[in-house]
């Protein structure tokens, strides 16, 4: 009995040590994961931004797999990550939609005149309330919906560039298997 | 090329605890003195070298010099000097060095003051204290070198963190270390002891000054952090629960068992394989700490991009370190021989009780902190622990700790029973009773929770003054006699005093501020006036100032009670420009009875502005209490220097004639 | 390190993520407008909202934080109540929002079990190796000074 307590402690480090070297190899720590993922996308109604196509839950469902972008014009990393969303609609010939998170009309449409529109429906969360259905706790974040309208992947923070082969298209492919 | 000396100076400590790690332990095994006596002085190089390098970074510093890497990045030419300085270990490289630099002085502590230990545990000592030296001085020169250099030179440094020029931070870092690695003396001793097989009471007695000093500044870095948190990150709190602060309670926790087992095993030869672990234990969770904050395994958000080489590096490092340390006690342990018995109730008894809560309060923190590691790990699912969760666990643990301090010091040791005590605990009951119904008189007491803070402070108080008057009227005789009592009592029972009373100033702190604080988070209009507990929070007046390296949004809050004006507090938000950031700066006034405590947010376009005012009663005295607890340990090491030093001849002379 | 330096940086990654994420020029509907009618009301949100995590901060509750979507969530915690919700169906509308990572009080659940009990069973196994391991001795009145010196007549 005593012989095995006293090696205790060493059992307690090295299962320690385990712990924090399976820790260590996680890629992101910071990455939330969305519980929203294999549920149905939640019903929203926003506000116009503009004469650009208002986004209903319909666009949703139409039968293959788009993307789902809340994106502010207040937001820095949003302004990186909009050259990423202008080549997905443009060159890769994605759905992408977007949702002004917190913020109006007037002046997503600012943002979206100065930096291009990639976005085939959006419209204004202006309370924020869309977003929070989504779970979402900051912008940029993205969603991959899949035709029938259940959320299949998120993305969270900015897309980058290298995002777009090494996630974005490959999920967006399983979404519409 | 000051720089490169002190580079220069790193790698030469680095070969310095090399000979240090090896030889001297050689010679203890091989009886060779003139290896052994190789530790004292290589120490003392060591000690040296790592000062000259500090030196000489510090020296980078204050010259502004851009050309090395940790400078350009933290510091910059308009910062006050006080902030070039701290801006030394304001940064990963750099408080590392301060890290190896404390340890190193340490080490040479050890070589200097312990002159009365036996040379070979000295030289094991010393060997085992270097071998930690030399994990952290290769681990500063091949992942973390504080003297890279950056070519071209810049013109202009990036500046530090606003939040970091503060006063209060500039004084913790060096405070906190010196707790940290001022275990590592118990950590090297225990691992001498271990190799020589034999523990008993002199080995507690060697160790017990080392453990105070270090507890002590790490009651001090614990606290320090706290209060610069409460002032500094604007809503009122003082305690996260985040892992970087467990990181820190939970070699504290383990130190404070540590000081009281070393207790038993010093008087009654007891709980010698216990205490070693302790040893162990407190400057492996020391290391931990280290990890967890550098390696950004627990913290989600971190500012500085975590260079996963370290991570690694620290981890086998201390899987290395603590993992032999743990492997040579699993061999030793089982041959040590415990003489001295006890009954359960008995001073040991309760010291040991205390043990075994201290540790129950150390798994909560443990679990807390890496629960929702293991979690995600094994299972993808992601929680929180934060302050419910301890709530719910540390505090009743907590009070459990606090009942058994009361009751401990008033039995004697070996065994005893209840009755003998029968007195003393009247007292105690007494005054917690009194106590107790005074505050629920005087200010009302509105939670369970919080009755059970003021049970709490009041039983310990009661404890302290029950055993203070057991022992003064002892024999009695007169108030000439009584004083002389006071003056003839050894110094380790005012450090007991002491130590118990900075708890019970402490959880007085927690539990008034927390039962009584009065909180207004709104927003209003220039011109509005708020009330806020007995106060009326007017704000009056918001300006636009440019200071130095920043700019503000400066409020006038006229604070008043009963239409009598009581003070102007002036919280700010600030926009820093190197770095580009935004703070929030507090008003805060300290009256003696509470704390007036004002935050400033953002506008809401319509002339509204959010703010967040407060009346925190008696919140100073949780760092207060902190600060009696670091004074009751600094009593107690002076007990030992009056024994050792031949301080007596004062006891003798007050003394009356026999 | 030191623990609140490095608090300090996190807050400030806090603040990196919330100035990358939130940059100053803030929508004007974040703010704490205006507190419920009924004090009772206000008071069980305020309790409920210190239960919550501020979803983008180190360990902070929705009730002591200063960021953005911080605000946002107090103001839902209210309207729900306002509604007459009760606090379980409060939390159940954010957990099926942000998952348990919403909850400062992890729920009690197989996967937290070791979590709960984790400090009992320390407290309990250390109670049990202690009681047992105890080799009651047989106590004489013996002083200290007595025994050693019987011991010193005992060479054995």
């Amino acid at each position: 009995m005593r012989k095995f307590l006293v090696f205790m402690p060493l059992v307690v480090l090295l299962a320690m040590a385990a712990l924090f070297f399976s820790g260590l190899k996680r890629d992101n720590p910071q990455a939330l994961h969305s519980v929203m993922v294999g549920k149905s996308s939640p019903a929203f109604k926003l506000t116009a931004i503009g004469t650009i196509p208002l986004l209903t839950d319909q666009a949703l469902r139409e039968g293959h797999p788009v993307l789902v972008n809340f994106f502010a014009s207040w937001c820095e990393p949003c302004r990186a990550e909009h050259a990423q969303l202008m080549a997905l609609a443009n060159q890769y010939h994605i759905k992408v939609y977007g949702i002004a998170w917190k913020d109006t009309p007037d002046a997503a449409q600012k943002f979206l005149t100065i930096y291009g529109n990639p976005y085939a429906g959006a419209g204004a969360d202006i309370p924020g309330h869309v977003g929070i259905d989504w779970g979402v706790a900051g912008v940029p974040e993205s969603f991959i919906v899949r035709g029938d309208g259940v959320i299949f992947h998120r993305h969270w923070g900015d897309i980058r560039a290298e995002h777009i082969e090494e996630s974005i298209l490959p999920k967006l492919k399983e979404a519409g298997e | 090329m000051i720089t490169e000396f002190g580079h220069l100076a790193l790698c030469l400590a680095l070969a310095v605890a090399l000979i240090q790690a090896t030889l001297p332990l050689y010679g203890a095994y091989a009886r060779d003195g003139r290896l052994v006596a190789l530790a004292v002085p290589s120490a003392l190089v060591q000690a040296t070298l790592v000062g000259i390098s500090f030196a000489c970074l510090t020296t980078a510093f204050v010259r502004s010099d851009f050309s090395v890497l940790a400078v350009f990045q933290n510091s910059h030419t308009l910062k006050p000097m006080i902030y070039k300085i701290s801006g030394v270990w304001a940064n990963h490289e750099g408080s590392l060095l301060l890290w190896v630099l404390i340890l190193s002085l340490a080490g040479a502590s050890v070589a200097v003051f312990s002159k009365a230990l036996p040379a070979d545990f000295r030289a094991r000592a010393l060997a085992a204290q270097a071998m930690i030296g030399v994990g952290f001085y290769v681990f500063l020169l091949f992942t973390s070198n504080p003297f890279a250099r950056l070519l071209p030179t810049p013109a202009e440094g990036r500046g530090l963190n606003p939040i970091l020029q503060d006063p209060g931070l500039a004084f913790h870092p060096p405070m906190l270390y010196a707790g940290y690695v001022g275990l590592s003396v118990a950590f090297s001793f225990a691992v001498a002891a271990l190799i020589e097989g034999r523990i008993g009471p002199l080995w507690a007695r060697w160790v017990r000054p080392w453990t105070l000093a270090a507890w002590s500044a790490l009651t001090c870095g614990i606290a320090l952090g706290s209060w610069w948190a409460y002032y500094e990150l604007g809503w009122g709190g003082y305690w996260f629960w985040d892992p970087v602060e467990n990181a820190s309670l939970m070699p504290w926790l383990a130190a404070t068992a540590l000081l009281h087992s070393a207790i038993v095993l010093e008087k009654r030869d007891a709980l010698k394989s216990w205490t070693v672990l302790l040893a162990i234990v407190a400057f492996s969770l020391s290391l931990m700490g280290t990890f967890i904050v550098r390696s950004g395994v627990l913290t989600s958000v971190h500012a500085f991009a975590v260079d996963p080489k370290r991570g690694i590096f620290i981890l086998s490092f201390l899987v290395l370190a603590i993992g032999g340390s743990l492997t040579l006690y699993g061999w030793r342990a089982s041959k040590l021989e415990n003489s001295g018995a006890f009954a359960t109730v008995s001073r040991e008894g309760f010291l040991v009780a205390n043990n075994l809560v201290l540790m129950a309060l150390l798994s909560t923190v443990f679990l807390g902190t890496l629960y929702p590691l293991a979690l995600d790990s094994f299972s993808g699912k992601q929680i929180s622990v934060g302050a419910p969760y301890y709530m719910a666990t540390f505090v009743p643990l907590s009070a459990l700790l606090i009942f058994l301090a009361a009751v401990g010091p008033l039995l004697s040791w070996r065994q005893d029973e209840f009755i003998r005590t029968k007195q003393r605990l009247l007292i105690v009951a007494a005054i917690t009773a009194g106590g107790t119904l005074m505050v629920l008189i005087l200010r009302g007491i509105p939670s369970g929770l919080a009755a059970l803070g003021f049970i709490m402070t009041f039983w310990l108080v009661g404890g302290v003054v029950a055993d203070f008057a057991h022992r003064l009227r002892y024999g009695d005789g007169g108030p000439v006699a009584t004083l002389e009592r006071v003056a003839r009592l050894p110094r380790s029972v005012y450090a007991m005093v002491l130590g118990h009373l900075g708890v019970a100033i402490t959880v007085f702190g927690i539990t008034a501020s927390g039962a009584w604080q009065s909180e207004v988070l709104t927003v209003t209009r220039v011109g509005q006036t708020l009330r806020v507990g007995p106060y009326d929070f007017r704000l009056s007046d918001l300006q636009p100032i440019g200071i130095k390296n920043f700019t503000a949004i400066d409020a006038t809050v006229d604070v008043s009670e009963h239409g009598m004006p009581v003070y102007t507090l002036h919280p700010q938000t600030r926009t820093y420009t190197d770095p580009p950031s935004e703070t929030t700066e507090a008003g805060i006034h300290s009256r003696w009875n509470g704390d007036l405590y004002a935050v400033i947010g953002k506008p809401d376009g319509h002339g509204r502005w959010q703010v967040r005012f407060h009346w925190k009663p008696f919140v100073t005295m949780i760092w207060l209490g902190a600060l009696v607890m670091a004074l009751g340990g600094i009593v107690a090491i002076s007990d030992r220097f009056s024994r050792t030093l031949g301080v007596r001849r004062v006891a003798i002379i007050l003394q009356p004639a026999e | 390190m030191t623990h609140a330096f490095f608090r300090a940086l996190s807050h400030m990654g806090i603040g990196l993520t919330a100035a990358l994420l939130l940059i100053p020029t803030l929508p004007a509907l974040a703010l704490d407008t205006d507190h419920l009618p009924n004090p009772a009301q206000e008071a069980r949100a305020r309790n409920l909202m210190l239960e919550l995590r501020c979803l983008v901060c180190q360990n902070e509750s929705i009730a002591e934080s200063n960021a953005d979507l911080a605000v946002d969530l107090r103001m839902l915690v209210r309207q729900h109540i306002l509604r007459g919700e009760t606090d379980a169906e409060v939390k159940t509308f954010l957990v099926a929002r942000y998952g348990d990572w919403v909850l400062l009080r992890p729920p009690f659940k197989i996967s937290t079990i070791l979590l709960w009990i984790g400090p009992a069973i320390a407290l309990l196994t250390g109670a049990v190796v202690i009681l047992k391991r105890r080799t009651p001795e047989p106590f004489d009145d013996l002083t200290d000074a007595e025994r050693a010196a019987l011991k010193a007549l005992d060479p054995q």
